[in-house]
């Protein structure tokens, strides 16, 4: 074994002790938000937008959080900011203990800053630049300049996670949409990105596709303990996460668990959202008179809500 | 009067024929021929579309269904069948595709990437223009397209280019409004929209088609949105129809819509719990409010009439 072979390793440990450990520590803040505003200037001619103003909350590694808010609420600006594509105006932004806002950070700094956060899109088509399926996840490490050896261990196991290794040789270019983004999401678990943002990545995806990118993202996040943040305009993809955030005009109006933000149904409402169909069942049956809890979410824990709630009432 | 022949009016609805549209006649599409990746998107379709109900047609990527309503303003060809617009083959040599297109009002998934025109007005009023109508009334239609989709009127001397994605959606769709056509089709017309937007552009839709008689095929991944809105329901599987029925009875047949590699809406699940728990409201459940009035009916509970 060469010694860069062997470096790469080392540095492949490590990589992965650092993980586990910051989640037995119950999760470091991965990445920090102080007061953080971003407006879109419009280029001089056009009125400017306030898209986030004064925005503050954290992110613990290891975490799952879900944000919802209706189109033109700052979500998607957000999601900018977080991965370093776009700079704040104001407020302090933290990715990993470096102050990616603070004048003394260095271009390097948010160069490395920026290795840690991965982004899987909306359209499958966009996001894909080789042909072969395993050369595709293969190109994100390629660039960072890593061993093949180690490339081809990382592009195996990522295609693992998100169940795709036998079209590893396959034609990406044929692969159905859910395949597609199932691959995006490999080449940046082939990066070691330690936390993802998805922007929507199920929007363009048939009932099918969306359930197995799902089933990867929860994966990813409970199996390998990577950090994930995703925007969505399903509620039920939300109710799968531990943290739920509902931004609305630039700014941060709910946050909590899915079972505390998903039972305040009028105001969801009234943030152009909806709750997941089981809730708005359990919703009108109170409203009919049947005391049921609202946070049932799954078909099952619903339909059992509703028969004690009958019982109790002694309906049956 | 362009506007009267183009339009489905209740004196012209006589008789069988005119019951239908649309139809597709033993239609097949085949995409890469003659080389090793050769698929039938679309293999032998027979199908009626209603005339003056909203038609939802589902089906798994790759199943047909954006092929086959492509071929209803001849934008794509069949290599073999007919496809009939009022019972006339569009295909045939003596019918102009032109006024096909007219007739026929074909929105495409995410229209806004087509937007072309200097300013907003004239990217809308290029069909009407094509249609060779009045200024008078060209200026009308635009403003009525633009009311249609929700456009601010003060957005339409500006660029296309300048807009919002949500605001080059709404222009896309007040240009094909504007050409007041007898079957509107729309591809994914809700697909990336928050919930309160899918409501909006999904109820004027309906409210347009009961206030018009137009007839509505409309493609679309939700379930739920579907159930909601079509009056029919046409599933597809590998290039083939294989449900052509009513929203309940079609999600009422769970296997044969799992076999699609499809899903039935979230409530429609919850209906078949309770049921496992001995609470039978049926399993042709669709809508939330539907559940909810069956549960207050058997149980004589008083049912909220609200709905969202």
């Amino acid at each position: 074994m060469s010694n860069t072979n062997k470096a790469n390793e080392a540095y492949e440990k490590n990589e992965k002790n650092e993980i586990t450990e910051s989640k037995k520590a119950g999760g470091a803040d991965i990445i920090k938000a102080e007061n953080i505003s971003f407006t879109y200037d419009g280029g001089g001619s056009e009125e400017k937008v306030e898209a986030l103003k004064n925005i503050s909350f954290s992110v613990k590694e290891g975490s799952f959080t879900a944000i919802l808010g209706r189109n033109g609420s700052g979500k998607s600006t957000l999601a900018k900011l977080l991965c370093m594509v776009l700079t704040p105006d104001g407020g302090r932004l933290t990715v990993d203990g470096v102050d990616v806002t603070s004048d003394e950070t260095t271009e390097e700094d948010i160069y490395e800053a920026r290795k840690n956060v991965g982004m899987v899109f909306q359209n499958p088509d966009n996001q894909i630049v080789a042909t072969i399926v395993e050369e595709d996840v293969a190109f994100g490490p390629e660039n960072l300049g890593i061993e093949p050896a180690v490339i081809r261990r990382r592009v195996d196991e990522a295609l693992d996670i998100v169940g795709m290794r036998k079209y590893a040789r396959h034609s990406a270019s044929r692969l159905s949409g859910g395949q597609k983004q199932r691959v995006a999401i490999a080449g940046t678990i082939a990066m070691r990105r330690r936390c993802i943002i998805f922007d929507e990545s199920t929007a363009m995806l048939d009932p099918i596709g969306r359930r197995e990118v799902m089933d990867s993202i929860v994966r990813l996040n409970r199996d390998e303990g990577i950090t994930v943040i995703m925007i969505t305009h399903y509620m039920d993809e939300a109710s799968l996460a531990d943290r739920v955030i509902v931004m609305d005009g630039g700014e941060i109006v709910m946050d909590g668990a899915p079972s505390e933000i998903f039972v305040r149904a009028e105001e969801l409402w009234q943030c152009g959202l909806d709750v997941p169909q089981t809730t708005e069942l359990l919703w009108r049956m109170r409203k009919a008179g049947l005391d049921v809890p609202l946070d049932a979410f799954g078909e099952r824990e619903c339909a059992e809500a509703i028969e004690k709630a009958l019982e109790k009432a002694a309906k049956i | 009067m362009v506007r009267a022949e183009g339009r489905a009016t209740p004196e012209n609805k006589n008789g069988n024929e005119n019951e239908y549209i649309a139809e597709f006649r033993d239609v097949t599409f085949v995409y890469n021929k003659g080389v090793t990746y050769e698929t039938k998107a679309v293999d032998s379709v027979n199908l009626k579309i209603r005339r003056g109900l909203i038609t939802g047609i589902i089906g798994a990527t790759g199943s047909g269904k954006s092929t086959l309503i492509q071929m209803l303003n001849g934008l794509i060809k069949p290599d073999s069948g007919e496809v009939l617009i009022d019972s006339e083959n569009i295909l045939s040599k003596d019918v102009k595709l032109k006024k096909i297109r007219f007739k026929v009002g074909l929105v495409m998934q995410y229209p806004e990437y087509q937007l072309f025109d200097e300013t907003v007005e004239s990217d809308i009023a290029f069909g009407p223009r094509n249609m060779g109508l009045s200024e008078e009334e060209i200026k009308r239609r635009v403003e009525s397209g633009a009311r249609f989709a929700g456009l601010d009127f003060s957005l339409l001397k500006k660029s296309p280019f300048d807009l919002s994605g949500g605001q080059k959606r709404r222009a896309a769709i007040a240009g094909v409004m504007a050409m007041e056509p007898e079957l509107l089709v729309l591809d994914e017309p809700a697909a990336g929209l928050d919930p309160a937007a899918r409501r909006e552009i999904l109820g004027k839709i309906r409210d347009y088609r009961k206030e018009r008689g137009t007839s509505v095929v409309m493609v679309s991944h939700s379930m739920e949105d579907m159930a909601r809105y079509c009056d029919r329901i046409v599933v597809m599987n590998q290039g083939r129809v294989c449900m052509d029925d009513t929203p309940p009875k079609v999600f009422g047949s769970s296997e044969e819509l799992f076999s699609a590699g499809l899903d039935v809406p979230g409530i429609t699940k919850v209906a078949y719990e309770l049921q496992k728990l001995g609470i039978d409201i049926g399993r042709d459940i669709y809508t939330v409010k539907y559940a909810a009035d069956m549960l207050c009916e058997k149980y004589g509970l008083k049912a909220s009439a609200e709905n969202f």
